[in-house]
């Protein structure tokens, strides 16, 4: 790896001192999965690391008094995914982090890194300079690319796609991201947390450079919804995904009260379908709606040369999040 | 060269031009604010030439001009406001994002392209086949002018020239600095689309070779980059004092009497119905 100052400071404001006396070549360190892939392929040469691991204060789940839950951003997704509140009260949360690759991923892996993680397309990491490295073109959008695990909606010159699993979960969840600098705190939706290239082309967050996640809130609001997660990928052992599904329904009487539902991979940002969440609302849930959700889901996508095969896999994911024997 | 431009690896591991180098936006923002304070000094405390700016004009010709005269046409001046607000709006959407502003750029970006294009060619056929097309275009005379003023302007011993014909010599250059950028700036442009998802153009990203494609990022960075100077300069001018009488004959069409004879000689821009008569 070539050389790099490293920082292990150990609470936050250390921290943002750092991020802001190093703004531009600064690289923030937390598991780390992220972090190497791009240091070791010499793709991202930062001449400044800071290694979040130290600062206690951005790591563990404490309840709030609205009845949510605060989520330091260095927790990790182990811990998420077995704690007993976040099982009882957010379970898409806990399924959705126990969906993160292998075990050993999750213990090291945290839900900052996860959401912040950057996108897997492979001739982006591959270090050439396409328009998400400040080129001019997109490889993985041209007539002779590989491109199926690329995107079917808001491509805007760059075609990659969010990877995270967790993020889809923490906007139906309608969780805020809790954003510190040197000049203050500002919170920021989980929905507008992630950015499309039309906004950012080389950036997936509305993080800036001196911007440390410190938490993810999620409030009481979704608390013991009926939640679906499921997740498709190439490989089950482990593996990013190809689509996955997150959804948080209010039912009553068999009808839709209240809906959110959020699919990833598909777009470089977790895509709401809030054309989705107001057809079915107020719907009964059964089969027919579920199938119109699926149709309705899939509208507006343009599959690139070999990605098509996600328009039905995301329209049954969508189809399945709703059924009624589907959520719990 | 990297202040220049900015260069990176494609998958044959080449170096290519990717892009100019975005810094210089501040260069462009930070040479049009300099030159706007150093005119202003320049019109407010540089000693003016004894015997006036220029030469006077004959009384005769003067006496045939009329109350008001038709300086733009209705469809010069609707050309001069689309182009106008396609190229504000192309320079907003190109660099506020580079400055910080962030958001959905590229479609208001290329569809401003289209109607700056659009207009240019419009304007090419009406300054053609309408206008006089040779009016707006440098030549030996405004070459003479312009040094004869310099000369004047450091103190130097040189006659007064004339006054203007119907476009003066600055106007004159910079209409060709305007030019030049959009034989650079649109053809670039156009090209580029080929790159992006549109209605218009089949996507093709394989038109040109990696080399050439970041020629054409380059060329049209640059030329953007200049553009943001030049508007610069073009707005200061609009709203001087002693210049608002050519934006408001941009916006209504005419010039007075009075502004006519003020900067314009009668015989080097005879005006519809005050030639003289033959006898």
């Amino acid at each position: 790896m070539p050389a790099f100052e490293l920082f292990q400071p150990t609470s936050i404001e250390d921290t943002l001192s750092l991020l802001e006396r190093h703004r531009r070549s600064v690289w923030v360190l937390a598991g780390g999965l992220d972090t190497f892939d791009w240091l070791k392929d010499r793709n991202k040469r930062p001449s400044v690391v800071i290694d979040l691991s130290g600062v206690t204060a951005l790591r563990g789940i404490k309840a709030t008094p609205d009845g949510g839950l605060e989520i330091g951003a260095t927790t990790t997704l182990t811990e998420i995914a077995n704690h007993a509140v976040v099982k009882e009260k957010f379970g898409l949360l806990a399924q959705s982090a126990a969906l993160v690759a292998s075990p050993q991923i999750r213990n090291q892996g945290t839900l900052g890194g996860n959401v912040s993680q950057d996108t897997r397309c492979w001739y982006y990491r591959s270090g050439w300079t396409c328009y998400r490295a400040g080129g001019n073109i997109c490889y993985a959008d041209t007539p002779t690319s590989i491109n199926r695990e690329h995107a079917l909606f808001d491509a805007n010159r760059c075609v990659a796609v969010n990877p995270s699993d967790t993020a889809p979960a923490l906007v139906a969840l309608d969780a805020q991201m809790v954003i510190r600098n040197s000049s203050g705190e500002r919170v920021v939706p989980a929905e507008e947390f992630f950015i499309g290239p039309s906004i950012d082309i080389t950036r997936m967050t509305v993080m800036e450079p001196g911007d440390l996640l410190t938490s993810i809130r999620i409030p009481a609001t979704w608390a013991g919804a009926k939640f679906y997660f499921e997740k498709v990928r190439d490989r089950q052992v482990w593996d990013f995904p190809l689509v996955n599904v997150a959804s948080a329904l209010k039912v009553s009487g068999g009808n839709i009260q209240q809906a959110r539902i959020v699919v990833n991979a598909v777009a470089a940002h977790p895509m709401r379908l809030h054309a989705v969440e107001a057809a079915v609302t107020g719907q009964a849930q059964s089969e027919a709606t579920a199938t119109m959700a699926g149709d309705l889901a899939v509208q507006g996508n343009q599959p690139l040369a070999h990605n098509g095969y996600k328009v039905p896999l995301m329209r049954n994911l969508v189809k399945r999040a709703l059924r009624a024997e589907a959520t719990s | 060269m990297n202040w220049l431009v900015q260069t990176g690896l494609n998958p044959w591991s080449e170096e290519i031009l990717t892009h100019a180098q975005w810094n210089l936006v501040y260069a462009a923002i930070g040479f049009g604010v300099v030159f706007m304070i150093a005119h202003t000094l320049y019109v407010a405390f540089w000693p003016k030439p004894a015997g006036g700016d220029t030469a006077p004009v004959d009384p005769n010709a003067a006496a045939r001009v009329p109350a008001k005269v038709k300086r733009h046409s209705f469809a010069a001046r609707a050309f001069h406001w689309i182009m106008a607000a396609s190229m504000l709006t192309l320079l907003v959407t190109s660099f506020a994002p580079i400055l910080g502003w962030k958001f959905d750029w590229v479609q208001i970006h290329w569809m401003a392209g289209i109607a700056l294009t659009i207009s240019i060619i419009y304007h090419i056929i009406h300054a053609s086949f309408w206008l006089d097309f040779w009016s707006i275009w440098l030549n030996r005379e405004d070459l003479n002018e312009a040094i004869t003023r310099f000369k004047r302007a450091i103190g130097g011993n040189a006659p007064a020239p004339r006054k203007a014909a119907k476009y003066p010599w600055d106007n004159k250059m910079y209409h060709t600095a305007i030019v030049l950028s959009a034989l650079a700036v649109v053809p670039t442009g156009l090209f580029m689309m080929v790159r992006v998802r549109n209605p218009i153009f089949e996507r093709n990203p394989y038109l040109f070779s990696d080399g050439t494609w970041g020629v054409m990022y380059v060329l049209h960075g640059l030329s953007g980059i200049g553009l943001v100077a030049l508007t610069i300069a073009h707005i200061y001018f609009a709203i001087r004092p002693e210049k608002i009488w050519i934006t408001k004959a941009m916006v209504f069409g005419d010039v007075s009497r009075e502004d006519f004879l003020k900067h314009h000689d009668p015989q080097r821009w005879v005006v519809e119905g005050s030639a003289p008569q033959k006898p």
